[in-house]
C-alpha cells in the first residue's frame, strides 16, 4: 500500500467514522456507582478454593506421572 | 492552588478516599471522553470510566504523584478500553457507529461508508485503538503512544497496518476503496 492508498483509506475511514464532537459528558453522576464498587470491594477467592488449589499444587508435586492422565479426562 | 492539588495527589497516593473522590470529580470528565472516542459506546464508556478509577483507585500505591495524574488515568483508560474491545460483541459496539455512518460525508455511497464501520469492527482491538485516535479522531500520535505505552513508530506502524486490513477487507467484499 502505497502513500497515495494509505491517504485514501483514512479519508474513506474518516467519512464512515465521526469523531466525537467537543466533550462528552456521562448521562448521570458517576460517584454513587464508583462508591459502590469501593464499598464492595474486590473479589475475594472463599477458602475452599484455596485449599483446593493447595491440594492440587501438592498433588502434582508427588505424582507429576499422573498429570497428563488428569488433563485427559479435563 | 498548585500546593492544594499536589496535596491531593500525595493524599491519594496513601490512599484516601476523599482525595480520590477529588480526583474523580476532577478527571470523570475527561476519563469518559477519552474511552468515548475509542469503543463509541456511551453506556459501555460509562461503565469502563468506572472500572477506570476503579483500576486507579486499586493502584494508588503506585501513583507517582511527579508524573501527574491525567496521562497516568489516560493509560490506564485505554487499557481498559481495550480489554473491553477484546471481549465485547461485535454488535454490541455498533450504535454510535451507525449514527456516525448516518451523518458522515453523503458524497461517499452510504453502503461503502457502513461496510468500511463494519470493517473496521472486524480489525484487532490493538489496531482498531491506534487507528480511531489517530485517524478519526485525529489524536497527535504521541498522545496516542503515551496513552498506549508505545512509541510513535510502533502507533504509525500499527495506523499503517489497520489501514492495510481495512483494504483487504473491502476488496474482499468487492469494493474498491
Amino acid at each position: 500500500m502505497n502513500t497515495h492508498d494509505e491517504d485514501r483509506m483514512k479519508k474513506l475511514l474518516q467519512q464512515a467514522l465521526t469523531p466525537v464532537e467537543g466533550e462528552p459528558e456521562p448521562s448521570h453522576d458517576l460517584w454513587p456507582t464508583m462508591l459502590r464498587q469501593l464499598d464492595s470491594g474486590p473479589v475475594k477467592a472463599p477458602w475452599y478454593d484455596w485449599a483446593l488449589g493447595a491440594g492440587v499444587v501438592v498433588f502434582v508435586a508427588f505424582f507429576p506421572g499422573l498429570v497428563p492422565v488428569l488433563l485427559y479426562y479435563l | 492552588m498548585q500546593n492544594e492539588a499536589s496535596d491531593v495527589l500525595k493524599e491519594f497516593r496513601q490512599g484516601d478516599v476523599d482525595a480520590f473522590e477529588t480526583l474523580f470529580r476532577l478527571h470523570q470528565r475527561a476519563v469518559y471522553g477519552w474511552v468515548l472516542r475509542i469503543v463509541r459506546n456511551a453506556p459501555a464508556a460509562e461503565d469502563l470510566t468506572v472500572e477506570t478509577f476503579w483500576r486507579i483507585y486499586r493502584a494508588h500505591a503506585r501513583f507517582e504523584p511527579a508524573h501527574g495524574f491525567e496521562g497516568w488515568a489516560r493509560r490506564i483508560a485505554t487499557h481498559a478500553a481495550l480489554d473491553w474491545l477484546r471481549t465485547a460483541r461485535s454488535e454490541d459496539e455498533l450504535p454510535l457507529d451507525i449514527a456516525a455512518v448516518a451523518t458522515a460525508d453523503p458524497a461517499v455511497a452510504a453502503e461503502i461508508r457502513l461496510k468500511t464501520a463494519q470493517a473496521f469492527e472486524r480489525l484487532p482491538p490493538k489496531l482498531r485503538i491506534a487507528a480511531v485516535l489517530a485517524v478519526v479522531e485525529q489524536e497527535p500520535h504521541k498522545n496516542v503512544a503515551e496513552a498506549l505505552g508505545i512509541s510513535v513508530a510502533a502507533v504509525k506502524l500499527r495506523v499503517f497496518r489497520a489501514l492495510r486490513l481495512l483494504r483487504k477487507d473491502l476488496e474482499k467484499q468487492g469494493i474498491r476503496p
